[in-house]
């Protein structure tokens, strides 16, 4: 069984390869590039490396988002894409879920964050379980200061990951002090192997033509029409 | 036998979903188009960022149609062609990564075309072209006369400096209170009045065949706010015609003077506001008399669709012309020559 993980859902780009449990090949970069020029030839490359061609791809998983409107729309188009005209099933998986599963192995709470400008977070709060994450705080967004407070009351010691995190360390320490750990770089590299592995145990593939981004904010067109109470005519 | 050679053509620049398969660079064997008007029309305009989302809704489900249509299958193919720009870059992205995607999955070459060589090889779908040819490119995002004296070889010799043609038919609309799209309302309009408002005509340099229209959107308003004051009510009708007429008048006239100087075998029209009545009958009348014969494709292959990234795609395709998968959305990609 063969399955390439995409995720463009931010700033950095990860493929992976996994055949039969085993991680072939993955490539993460963390500068910040044009995925539009980036991602299609990196998972070519990952195929080429790997011996792969395309038709022997048994199934696909993306990181769907939140982020970076226009990084997660190419992943989830290219992957829905090569999902629909190879005919495999497609898997979307939580961005922050993915990037949470670097903190596997810490004994508390996961906490993923996204910048989302202006000191708003896509955030998600989750917990290991075997190899597996149980969600805690569904992925929202969210002003900063309101996520750090929910987690307060949590109690618990939170592990932060997230390359984002770094924008928001003294507003977390001011609020969480001891309860606070800040991942290392090391961990804040989303990785695609944790998108195979996170679709790996879901139940149900996406349908993929109507799959469409996480991207938990509408836009502001929207959220300006709604202000004026509908009706533009 | 000559094998026949099919192309899928994709386009997502602006508010349209379309993919199609043109055969030979000449028939359309299916062409979709999944407007967004509907769902734009509420914000008076089209949103990029929502356009971008409803192109990720629809895109593969468009591909499956334009393949089922034309019963065929991804390996019937000889290329996949997409709109690389000019265009909304997130819109454009869409596509192109969808074709990049689709491209490698199936092994097939990979080809950018640009938009508007696709407006003006609408016509190869109705009418062989012949060389050399005057195409006069009006829409919401374009006002273009473009001379080709072969297949792929584009000169640019005039364009707007401002707003684009139908741009300006957006804005007077808008003026006039009608809802969006208004273009296709202000001919409407237009052809109820025979006595319109007198607007400026810009004409700029005497041997320039550039455009510019924002002076006479201003004339408009300035005239409705004119009238406003003076406690007056205006005669929409009347404020369409004249709009039109000035509109009209420098398309034609430009158009023509081109063609007399280029010595050109035919003219064509295209894009979006190619579909107006009042252009197609005054460019129609005009080249009559000139003795030259004047083209202009149907209303559903003037507004936006993917068949005719296809047609100009075949062409591209036939003369070895190929993108890879680093292929980037150009928002402001200037029309070049590929021959
Ligand atoms: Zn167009």
């Amino acid at each position: 069984m063969i399955w390439l993980g995409i995720d463009t859902a931010n700033s950095p780009l990860s493929v992976a390869i996994v055949k039969d449990d085993v991680l072939l090949i993955e490539e993460s970069s963390m500068m910040k590039i044009n995925h539009s020029l980036r991602a299609m030839p990196a998972v070519e490359e990952a195929c080429r490396k790997a011996d792969i061609t395309p038709s022997e791809i048994d199934a696909i998983a993306v990181s769907e988002g939140p982020g970076s409107y226009t990084g997660v729309r190419i992943g989830v188009t290219i992957a829905k894409t090569l999902a629909w005209t190879l005919d495999k099933p497609l898997y979307g998986v939580s961005s922050l879920k993915a990037l949470a599963f670097n903190g596997q192995l810490f004994n508390g709470l996961i906490c993923s964050v996204i910048d989302a400008r202006r000191s708003n977070v896509y955030a998600g709060v989750y917990r290991a379980k075997g190899t597996d994450l149980v969600s805690v705080l569904e992925d929202q967004h969210c002003p900063v200061a309101q996520l750090l407070e929910k987690l307060k009351e949590c109690k618990e010691a939170v592990l932060f990951v997230g390359e984002d995190v770094k924008l928001y360390e003294s507003i977390i320490r001011e609020h969480l002090g001891k309860q606070a750990y800040i991942a290392p770089f090391a961990l804040n590299v989303p990785r695609a192997s944790s998108a195979i592995l996170l679709a790996q145990s879901a139940n149900q593939p996406e349908i993929v033509h109507t799959f469409t981004p996480q991207y938990k904010r509408i836009t502001e067109a929207e959220a300006n029409l709604m202000k004026k109470g509908s009706s533009y005519e | 036998m000559k094998k026949d050679h099919y192309i899928l053509g994709i386009e997502t620049s602006c508010d349209e979903t379309a993919a199609s398969i043109v055969k030979n660079g000449t028939e359309i064997i299916s062409s979709i188009v999944s407007s967004q008007i509907q769902q734009q029309k509420k914000f008076g305009g089209v949103v990029p960022e929502i356009a971008s989302r409803l192109h990720v809704e629809q895109i593969t489900l468009v591909i499956q149609e334009a393949l089922n249509e034309a019963k065929l299958v991804p390996s019937d193919l000889v290329a996949v062609t997409v709109t690389e720009g000019p265009g909304l870059v997130g819109a454009l992205l869409i596509g192109i990564n969808a074709a990049k995607a689709f491209a490698f999955a199936n092994q097939l070459p990979l080809i950018g075309v640009h938009h508007i060589a696709g407006h003006v090889y609408a016509n190869q779908l109705i009418h062989e072209m012949e060389f050399p040819l005057l195409a006069l490119i009006v829409s919401g995002g374009h006002t273009e006369l473009v001379v080709m004296k072969s297949h792929g070889s584009f000169e640019l010799i005039g364009e707007t400096r401002d707003d684009a043609a139908g741009e300006a038919y957006d804005k007077v609309a808008r003026v006039l209170g009608l809802p969006y799209p208004g273009g296709p309302q202000v001919d409407q309009l237009a052809l109820m009045s025979d006595e319109g408002i007198d607007f400026p005509r810009a004409w700029l340099e005497k041997d320039s065949y550039d455009f510019s229209f924002s002076g006479l959107k201003s004339a408009v308003i300035n005239y409705k706010h004119n009238m406003e004051q003076k406690g007056g009510k205006i005669n929409h009708a009347h404020v369409a015609a004249g709009f039109q007429q000035s509109v009209v008048e420098v398309l034609t006239v430009k158009t023509v003077k081109a063609a007399r100087e280029y010595d050109v075998k035919q003219v064509i029209a295209a894009g979006g506001v190619a579909a107006n009545q009042g252009l197609r009958k005054s460019l129609t009348a005009a080249l009559e008399k000139e003795g030259i014969p004047f083209y202009v494709p149907p209303i559903s292959l003037c507004t936006d669709n993917a068949a005719m990234i296809a047609a100009a795609g075949y062409e591209m395709w036939k003369s070895g012309v190929r993108n890879d998968s680093s292929m980037n959305g150009r928002p402001g990609m200037p029309l070049k020559s590929w021959n």
